[in-house]
């Protein structure tokens, strides 16, 4: 036992060590001319366009305009494919009736749309949220659907000898037992819609952390495009963190002992 | 010695008056567009408050029958008829073939899963559930998920489950296949002791004679598939049972040989029907 816990405490170790140490070898490497500097601007640079970035107050502005509508997307997108998901899971007539449609939909890419979006939705607030909600519709919607059928017999057979009603089984069986899958959904989806908030904010925004990265491009101010980088790296990093955290709490009955 | 005193002329004479309160007449069960027979024909009277046990090889249609009997699948052929004491309980509860406890709910849940889908008010439900989960000696794991119990502590919870829900028949399809002899001799005792304090009507399967034996008021013996009834045993010894001095009575190894034979051809015929069906 206390064997394994030092492993494991010199493997986390040894995951924080390994970026520091290329942070270092960057920054070395920008310094002496090694590397473009134009292209890689040295970390110490890149923090220190961060600190400017806060204290401005732009880079706070950029980073609530993407919050408000990747979070909004995803309840927009997130609510219907779930219900829609336990609906199609436990209906197989439904399920019949839809597959087809969302087998047809779900290879484009969502950013292909993005034309049509803007078209039909203008170039408001709109256009963004409904991009995180397409991209979130899908993974939450075939994640519930595998989630509800894949659910063993058994389950259901103890549900009727119970003589439950349909809406008990939908409560005791069919949420409950999809609710894993469902999870791995929503972490799908909080991916893609990060994906899809910074490529709709470079094309049509004029705020948030796409277009704050797309600006410093045409601007040519590098070291924001690297911050820029790294704050969608740490909010991916962030929700991750939360969305496992929210597993633990809503699916108790994975966590080993 | 008690073990002598087991023995008692006429066994069963009770239950002989007992109303009957499962009738099966020519019973048939057909599976698929090819019309796979698993059930060939079954008739049986099981009085109320008999714990009756079924045993066949494997594949022999015995779930399928039991599943009939909990309305969980339809019957082809023949006729079915359950008669009710009181149709204020439910008519019967089953303790599924392997795993069956939902991995999501805790101990507690799982055992008051039947009281409270039929809306019992939840302070009786938490009088019956603590009763049965103490009874069984589970009531301190009552807030324990399945994964974090033995198996022969989750068969022990779908029992309770079972019992909990208080119907008029439980259906038990073996429930104790998965388990060690040792846990398996501490259930039977478990089990005798909660049956006999309440006297449902039981059917029960399983694959092992011993078990049978020990457990059962009386024992079909099915065939090899198509299942159809081969012999129907009564049980001599009286109740309350004592597990272990049973096994001492001269007359239990009779019976478990005799039993023995009379399965040994059936499932001899189960191995050359699935080694022809190759
Ligand atoms: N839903 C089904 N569709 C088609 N065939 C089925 C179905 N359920 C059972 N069978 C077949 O019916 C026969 C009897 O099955 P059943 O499960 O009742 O056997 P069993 O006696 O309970 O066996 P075991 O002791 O192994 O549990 C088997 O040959 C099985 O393949
Ligand atoms: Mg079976």
């Amino acid at each position: 036992m206390a064997k394994q816990r030092t492993f494991y405490g010199a493997e986390r170790f040894i995951g924080f060590l390994t970026p520091l140490a290329l942070l270092g070898l960057w920054e070395a490497a920008a310094r002496t001319g090694l590397i473009d500097a134009r292209f890689f601007p040295a970390p110490s640079s890149i923090v220190h366009t961060f600190g400017a970035l806060v204290a401005s107050g732009e880079l706070w502005t950029n980073l609530t305009a993407s919050l408000r509508r990747l979070l909004l997307g995803m309840l927009v997108g997130g609510v219907p494919a779930l219900f829609l998901g336990l609906a199609m899971g436990i209906s197989r007539p439904l399920r019949a009736a839809i597959d087809p449609l969302i087998a047809a939909t779900y290879p484009i890419p969502k950013s292909a749309i993005l034309p049509l979006v803007l078209l039909i939705f203008g170039l408001g607030e709109t256009s963004k949220v409904v991009m995180v909600a397409l991209g979130a519709f899908y993974p939450i919607l075939i994640n519930t659907v595998m989630g509800v059928a894949n659910i063993d017999k058994i389950y259901l057979d103890v549900g009727h000898n119970f003589r439950a009603s349909r809406w008990q089984v939908f409560r005791t069986i069919a949420l409950p037992g999809a609710l894993p899958s469902i999870m791995a959904g929503v972490k799908l989806a909080m991916g893609m819609g990060l994906i899809l908030i910074a490529i709709s904010e470079m094309v049509a925004a004029s705020d948030g952390i796409g277009y704050m990265i797309w600006n410093a491009w045409q601007v040519l101010t590098v070291d924001t495009m690297y911050v820029g980088l790294l704050v969608i790296a740490l909010l991916g990093f962030l929700f991750s963190t939360i969305i496992d955290e929210v597993e633990r709490l809503l699916i108790p009955w994975k966590a080993r002992t | 010695m008690a073990v002598v005193s087991m023995l008692s002329p006429k066994p069963n004479a009770v239950q002989d008056q007992a109303p009957v309160q499962i009738s099966l007449r020519g019973v048939r069960k057909y599976f698929g567009s090819s019309g796979f027979v698993a059930v060939d024909g079954i008739d049986i009277d099981i009085p109320q408050g008999q714990f009756f046990v079924i045993v066949g090889p494997s594949g022999c249609g015995k779930t399928t029958l039991l599943r009939m009997l909990a309305g969980l699948e339809g019957i082809s052929e023949g006729t079915m008829t359950i008669s009710r004491s009181d149709p204020s309980r439910p008519e019967n509860s089953m303790v599924f073939q392997g795993d069956s406890l939902f991995p999501w709910m805790t101990v507690y849940d799982n055992a008051a899963y039947g009281l409270r889908m039929r809306g019992v008010a939840e302070k009786d439900v938490a009088d019956s559930v603590k009763l049965w989960l103490e009874r069984i000696g589970l009531w301190r794991f009552r807030d324990r998920y399945p994964n974090q119990l033995s198996g022969g502590m989750r068969q022990r919870v779908s029992i309770v489950r079972a019992f909990a829900n208080d119907p008029e028949i439980l259906l038990m399809d073996e429930p104790f296949s998965a388990l060690d002899e040792q846990n398996k001799m501490l259930l039977h005792e478990e089990l005798l002791r909660i049956w006999e304090a309440t006297k449902k009507t039981v059917v029960f399967i399983t694959h092992s004679v011993d078990e049978a034996v020990t457990l059962g008021d009386r024992i079909m013996i099915m065939t090899a598939n198509p299942g159809r009834e081969k012999a129907i045993i009564d049980v001599p010894f009286t109740r309350p049972r004592n597990v272990l001095e049973l096994r001492h009575d001269p007359a239990y190894g009779d019976l478990v040989f005799h039993i023995w034979e009379q399965l040994r051809d059936e499932v001899q015929r189960a191995r050359l029907n699935s080694e022809g069906g190759k």
